[in-house]
């Protein structure tokens, strides 16, 4: 999914910016679209940003990073995100998270060395009727299990 | 003759194959010749037989599931596609009338009365089955009889505090004119909750309704909806359902007609769970990090941009529209106490019959989880129910008497919340439960106070010298003291109820905090 996007570029990054800019509290939307546009926030943008928006860099620095969603350098080109909240929890989602973690020789929160697969944990998917669940590239999974979370790694190519 | 076959565009039936489903149908009746048209309902709220497929055979609807990949083929060749063998088809995933199955049948749907039944994109289908019967009520009563109305339904916050709704709103009505704003929050991040987005995506005019209403009750123009990004679907079906009511006239500068104007936008969150406490809320609205604020100023009078702002919860706007349509009186005869109406309870975890239950307040936990939700998915015993969330209280079968009421919970130590219900069975370990308290606290604390900043890692950092055996009893006092500050001295109820799911393991379940514990071997 990464392959399909563009490579940082400011002149996208201003148009981004010139067509959010009218909204009432912009920056996290247009944080979104520039995360949407090269699958991460680019360093170079935070003090574009800023200037456009009239705040310091500092201030956009600590929106980028108080926010889980907002990444710092590219994904892989999967990602796995495994619940680790209660209700999975009441379901074993541990041993998923550590099945996931030896199979794709990387600790829950880290690319793959191949950057194949991101896997990261998150606090719940609203699926909790049929945990544990999953979202794989955005799509949900749900009474996920050993055999579906391997077959899911191997369509990922992991 | 065409055959109408619903199939859930809910998240939760995606999850579990519906969209596959719902294409393997139209393939299948191509191949038999049968005509037919899937209607993309919402969730019946019957999560363990998701996917739920349905056919409607005059007027009534027949479920099957949960449908597999495989079934498909079998159920065709019973008849699925012929409406004068649906009724009779027999196989092991025909439900029958789906509405006839107790679980459903036995609820009080006020708000989740669409859901699942119509289809969610279609404004005809909202309007068609009961919908904009509460604004029109609400646009001959004017603002201020509005704002009675819901006081006098008793509704109360449905995000978890319990805040009566129609003190917000008439605190809100009484500022001067100026920029109000309605703010609903979907930022649904209690695990065991998942409420609010089954009725963002089964039934989404509802909301729309209702933070309307809201908006003419206190004189605001403009509402945001605030939703967290782990739902994207519910995004989806809310940008679409809002351009819907545009094309239809009820939202813009004229809602209906009338001199009123009412806009919405959707806004995405970014993965902060704080975010899901109203003030942080309004800041990460505004574009800032999502921090806590103190109150006072409450949100009513210094709100999103510093103006006067209500912010609700999803369900507490959605029940909005049946109150205005049937009255407060008739929402307030439901439930018991000061908890009126009826709660869309949410079962989940470790538990058989998993879903949305919308009941009136006053059932006991136990009649829930036993009855209702069948005990857990594992056969095991239930040892543990996890209420309210993250932040709520875990509850052994000791307190299964407890009534589902906000007072009653309190009187026990615990919260309702979000009303979601999270089941344990017999391998849980509590100590690992309030270790994860703390460490949860610990990663989403947005850092303004110091009790639930350093707190939490403290606190993770002692109960993990008691799950090694280190000093105990000492540990233990120290817990106490440290849940003690941080319930009492923490800004918002993240450091302030993390105690709760602490303080609840360690008072019910003393035994899984002694050390060298038998340790269970499903571990």
């Amino acid at each position: 999914m990464v392959d399909s996007r563009e490579s940082w570029n400011e002149a996208q990054l201003c148009e981004i910016i010139a067509e959010h800019r009218g909204l009432e509290g912009p920056l996290l939307p247009i944080l979104h679209a520039v995360q949407d546009a090269f699958g991460y926030v680019p360093q170079p943008a935070v003090p574009i940003i800023a200037r456009e928006l009239n705040l310091s860099r500092a201030e956009v620095h600590g929106v980028v990073t108080f926010y889980h969603d907002f990444r710092d350098r590219p994904a892989g080109r999967h990602i796995l995100k495994i619940c680790r909240a209660e209700s999975c929890q009441a379901m074993g989602c541990e041993a998923l998270v550590k099945r996931a973690e030896s199979r794709l020789g990387v600790e829950c929160g880290r690319t793959t060395a191949n950057d194949q697969v991101t896997f990261e944990a998150v606090y719940c998917l609203g699926l909790c009727a049929m945990s544990p669940s999953a979202m794989i590239d955005g799509e949900p999974v749900a009474r996920l299990n050993a055999s579906k979370l391997d077959a899911l790694l191997s369509e990922m190519g992991a | 003759m065409t055959i109408r076959i619903f199939v859930p565009r809910d998240a939760a039936a995606i999850a579990v194959g519906a969209n596959g489903i719902s294409r393997d149908l139209y393939r299948a009746a191509e191949a038999a010749g049968a005509e037919i048209d899937i209607v993309r309902n919402g969730s019946r709220g019957m999560l363990w037989l998701e996917p739920l497929v349905e056919v409607e055979v005059a007027g009534l609807r027949y479920g099957f599931g949960p449908i597999e990949p495989t079934d498909v083929a079998g159920l065709v060749s019973a008849g699925l596609f012929d409406p004068s063998r649906v009724a009779a088809i027999s196989h092991t995933k025909a439900l029958g009338p789906t509405e006839k199955i107790p679980y459903f049948a036995n609820q009080t749907r006020l708000t989740f009365a669409r859901c699942g039944k119509t289809d969610p994109m279609s404004f005809e289908d909202y309007v068609a089955h009961g919908g904009y019967l509460g604004l029109q009520a609400a646009m001959s009563m004017g603002p201020a009889a509005i704002v009675e109305e819901v006081v006098k339904s008793g509704l109360r916050g449905r995000g978890g505090a319990g805040f009566p709704t129609g003190i917000k709103w008439k605190t809100v009505h009484a500022t001067l004119p100026q920029q109000k704003y309605i703010v609903c929050n979907a930022d649904e991040g209690d695990s065991a909750t998942f409420a609010d987005r089954m009725i963002m995506e089964g039934d989404p005019f509802v909301l729309i309704e209702g933070m309307t209403i809201a908006g003419i009750a206190v004189g605001a123009t403009k509402g945001y909806i605030y939703c967290r990004s782990e739902y994207p679907h519910a995004i989806a079906v809310l940008n679409e359902a809002i351009d819907a009511a545009r094309a239809a006239g009820v939202l813009g500068g004229r809602v209906a007609g009338s001199p009123y104007a009412f806009d919405l936008e959707v806004r995405m969150g970014a993965g902060a769970y704080v975010c899901g406490e109203e003030t942080a809320l309004l800041d990460s609205l505004e574009g800032k990090r999502g921090i806590v604020r103190a109150k006072p100023p409450l949100p009513a009078h210094k709100g999103l941009f510093g103006r006067p702002t209500v912010i609700n919860n999803v369900l507490s706007l959605a029940a909005v529209p049946f109150i205005l349509a049937e009255g407060a009186q008739a929402y307030a005869d439901y439930g018991v106490g000061r908890s009126r109406g009826t709660m869309p309870i949410q079962l989940a975890g470790n538990i058989r019959h998993g879903g949305l239950y919308e009941t009136a307040f006053g059932l006991t936990l136990g009649t829930l989880v036993d009855e209702i939700g069948g005990g857990t998915q594992s056969g095991r015993p239930v040892k543990a129910v996890q209420v309210g969330g993250p932040l709520g209280a875990y509850f052994p079968r000791a307190l299964f008497d407890t009534p589902f009421d906000y007072e009653a919970f309190a009187a026990r130590d615990g919260l309702i919340g979000h009303a979601g219900i999270t089941v344990f069975d017999d391998t849980a370990d509590m100590a690992e439960q309030a270790r994860f308290a703390f460490e949860f606290c610990a990663i989403e604390s947005c850092g303004k106070c110091t009790p639930c900043r350093i707190g939490s890692t403290r606190g993770r950092e002692t109960i993990e010298k008691i799950m090694a055996g280190e000093d105990v009893a000492a540990n233990m006092e120290i817990v106490t003291d440290l849940c003690h500050t941080m319930k009492l001295g923490s800004l918002c109820a993240l450091g302030g109820f993390t105690p709760y799911p602490v303080m609840s393991a360690i008072t019910h379940f003393p035994d899984d905090f002694v050390p060298a514990r038998p340790r269970l071997a499903a571990e």
